[in-house]
């Protein structure tokens, strides 16, 4: 078992070294086979050690390789540790990355960087299993740097285009502000537990000042805010659509952007610890999830849409693990990372049968053109809005079950308005999308045609789990396989939450008509009534406004931070080097060149003047001589 | 006045003519020969203390004859300077002569 747990992130790896040495040469003919062997061997593995693990029960693998970093009283074990937490993220990790290999087969197959771009989704699975496998934060961190270094790199794959190369940059400079909490959120752990191990950090918790695990808590979640894209770091997620769509729906859809969500749920025992640290991981989460549900809303091109919607389902996410509904988090990120990821492997379909048309704008009418992707999305879709019986349904409700019961009355009433307006703004993406006349040029309608069979099976495969998910797992809710699965790592937390079924229904019937009731404003908006939309936008323009510009994030950190960054290299670049490095190197020079042309005319290259001054010198030299030593 | 201070004011005098000659001559013959003029200023200024002072009788007028020879060695190198010169400038004048002005 230890042996498969080790092999899952590294066959990855070796297809990554193996494919970017051998891809363009050796293996320029099928470049992709190494690496998708190599994901489907770790999703084999992956599935025998869920397997194991669920067999196995409240028994976790933990074990280490080696000692990697011994430093002092600094050592720090290269090990794993998989608990029914871990074996949850290795379904949805090694599945969904598994699928979008082959996917991407058919969605990059004429693109020119084809061996590299699967060489670096395999680098991004190694770094991602490393994640979510290890027992200890360090190794953790390296994970979390490493996919974080692999959506830089495929969301600029494209990179001689400016704009994508821009977005790959402040993916990484946001997440960096990320990085920086979780750093010295590292720093504060070993500093108070003497150890980076999880199982000796967690079994201290108690001893230590809550004033600790409060900031310990608070910095994690920091890094959690940037890699999760929760406010105010979420402005990296949308401009990252500029990566390959196979790109937005594995790493910012399915695994990477749920890191954050994973690390705050792993760390359970310190985070549960401080009331404060829940509060806040809880108020982020909601806000996020409303606030960019409205943006989505305003938004025309297709996968920004779909990216502002995983924005507000992360937001879901850590409102429930702040009001302390762990496993209901676990479940919508289990259920997200499917129909997600559905969405956006959908959105490439339509994208590449529109040849490349991203702006819904010109979309419509696509049903009968794409009925595999269509009825695909609308499972998708469907799941995200949480339509009973599909897997976000039974994931939400337990989250907004959750916020009711912890008497969170303000933060589930949000959640409520949250689940409308994603109703709303899904369902005009499918009705834009799918319904109506198609908008398009006459050039790009006649190239419509449904995706290869390699780009729609993973679409069919994965509308499986997002229809049924929940129906296998989630029932009953708050009591399902899941629940009872994921007991041992939740345990002392999960009690509180536990018994609100009995105005659970009730609650249930609630958000389903608040969904039903969305669902028929978009068809109303954009299918009965097309003019309605404008007629609302211009009713109250500075909210249409706001909502399509981001709510000026962008422009605000243009102006609060770029701006005034900017300005300052410029001035060490205008006032400190050009003036007052180069003005003392310039100086200096400029200064032996006068010493040189005041001496320069003593040089005549006449001899008499030469002559003159031996005589003159003699001259004095005598009159000296006399004067000194007398005569 | 003793006798020596005739010979030594004759010599100096000539030397300063010279001396003159050499700074303020422009033709690069007149130069050469007035480059003699000093050396023989020098000439006379030895004799002159070879004859009155004891101990330096023989050295004085050694040195007098070396400088003569030395004199005629020097003319001989400066004039072919002065020749090989002109053939590259077409000129005697010594303030043409300025290639290594700095």
């Amino acid at each position: 078992m230890h042996t498969m747990i080790v092999l899952i992130p590294l066959l990855p790896l070796a297809g990554f070294v193996v494919t970017l040495l051998l891809g363009k040469r050796v293996l320029s003919a099928r470049p992709e086979v190494v690496s998708l062997a190599a994901v489907t061997a770790s999703w084999v593995l992956s599935m025998i050690v869920v397997a194991h693990v669920f067999g196995a029960h409240d028994k976790a693998i933990d074990f280490n390789l080696f000692t990697w970093v011994s430093a002092g009283s600094f050592h720090v074990q290269w090990g794993y540790l998989v608990d029914s937490l871990a074996a949850v993220m290795l379904i949805v990790v090694s599945t969904i990355g598994m699928l979008v290999h082959y996917y991407s087969i058919g969605y990059m197959r004429s693109d020119g960087g084809y061996y590299r771009f699967f060489a670096y989704l395999n680098l991004f699975m190694f770094a991602m299993f490393t994640l979510i496998l290890a027992n200890n934060y360090l190794l953790v961190f390296l994970g979390w740097e490493g996919v974080g270094l692999c959506s830089y790199l495929l969301i600029s794959f494209w990179f001689h285009k400016k704009s994508a190369s821009q977005a790959g940059k402040k993916a990484f400079l946001v997440n960096r502000i990320g990085d920086w909490g979780f750093t010295l959120g590292l720093f504060l752990i070993f500093t108070t537990f003497g150890s980076l191990q999880f199982g000796q950090v967690f079994a201290k918790v108690s001893l230590v000042s809550p004033g600790l695990v409060t900031w310990i808590s608070l910095l994690l979640f920091v890094g959690a805010v940037g890699k999760s894209a929760q406010f105010p770091l979420h402005v990296w997620l949308p401009d990252a659509m500029e990566g390959p769509t196979p790109v937005s729906a594995l790493i910012h859809a399915a695994t990477m952007v749920n890191a954050g969500v994973y690390m705050i749920a792993r760390s359970y025992p310190l985070v549960s610890h401080s009331h404060t640290a829940m509060l806040v991981v809880m108020i982020v989460g909601t806000f996020t999830a409303i606030y960019a549900a409205c943006i989505a809303l305003t938004q025309n091109d297709i996968k920004k849409v779909i990216a502002y919607s995983t924005i507000s389902s992360l937001g879901f996410m850590f409102m429930a693990l702040g009001a302390g509904a762990w496993v209901a988090a676990i479940f919508y990120l289990f259920a997200h990372g499917f129909f997600k990821g559905l969405l956006f492997l959908g959105s490439g379909s339509v994208i590449h049968s529109m040849s490349g048309e991203q702006d819904m704008r010109r979309m419509g009418g696509l049903r009968k053109k794409l009925p595999l992707t269509f009825w695909t999305m609308l499972i998708g879709a469907l799941a995200n809005v949480g339509m009973f019986p599909f897997a976000g349904f039974w994931a939400k409700d337990e989250i907004l079950g959750g916020d009711f019961s912890a008497h969170y009355y303000i933060v589930w009433a949000v959640g409520i308005v949250t689940a409308f307006v994603t109703a709303l703004f899904m369902f005009r993406l499918m009705f834009l999308t799918f319904w109506g006349e198609n908008r398009a040029s006459a050039e790009v309608q006649r190239h419509i045609h449904e995706s290869p069979r390699v780009m729609t099976v993973p679409l069919v495969i994965l509308a499986i789990p997002a229809a049924v998910l929940g129906l296998v797992v989630g029932l009953p809710p708050d009591g399902g396989w899941l629940h009872t699965f994921l007991q041992p790592v939740f345990f002392n937390v999960e009690k509180e939450h536990f018994a609100w079924a009995g105005t659970g229904g009730g609650l249930m019937a609630l958000s389903l008509v608040v969904v039903a009731l969305g669902i028929s404003t978009a068809y109303v908006a954009y299918l009965r009534r097309p003019g309605l939309p404008a007629r609302a936008a211009a009713r109250v323009p500075w909210a249409y406004e706001a909502s399509y510009h981001k709510f000026y994030m962008d422009e605000f950190y243009n102006a609060a931070v770029i701006r005034p960054v900017m300005g300052f290299a410029m001035w060490l670049w205008a006032f400190v080097d050009v003036r007052v490095i180069d003005g003392a190197v310039n100086g200096l020079a400029w200064l032996w060149g006068a010493f040189g042309r005041v001496l320069r005319p003593l040089q005549t290259g006449r001899a008499q003047s030469y002559a003159f001054g031996v005589f003159a010198g003699l001259f004095v030299l005598i009159i000296l001589i006399r004067y000194f030593w007398g005569a | 006045m003793s006798a020596v201070d005739w010979y030594l004011t004759l010599a100096t005098g000539l030397f300063c003519i010279g001396a003159y000659g050499v700074l303020a001559r422009r033709n690069v013959i007149l130069i050469v020969m007035s480059l003699e003029l000093m050396l023989n200023a020098v000439n006379i200024a030895l004799v002159a203390f070879a004859d009155f002072l004891p101990g330096a009788a023989g050295r004085g007028t050694f040195f007098a004859l070396f400088i003569i020879t030395l004199a005629a060695a020097e003319v001989t190198v400066g004039l072919a300077i002065v020749v090989a010169n002109y053939r590259y400038s077409r000129s005697v004048q010594a303030d043409e002569f300025s290639e290594m002005k700095g």
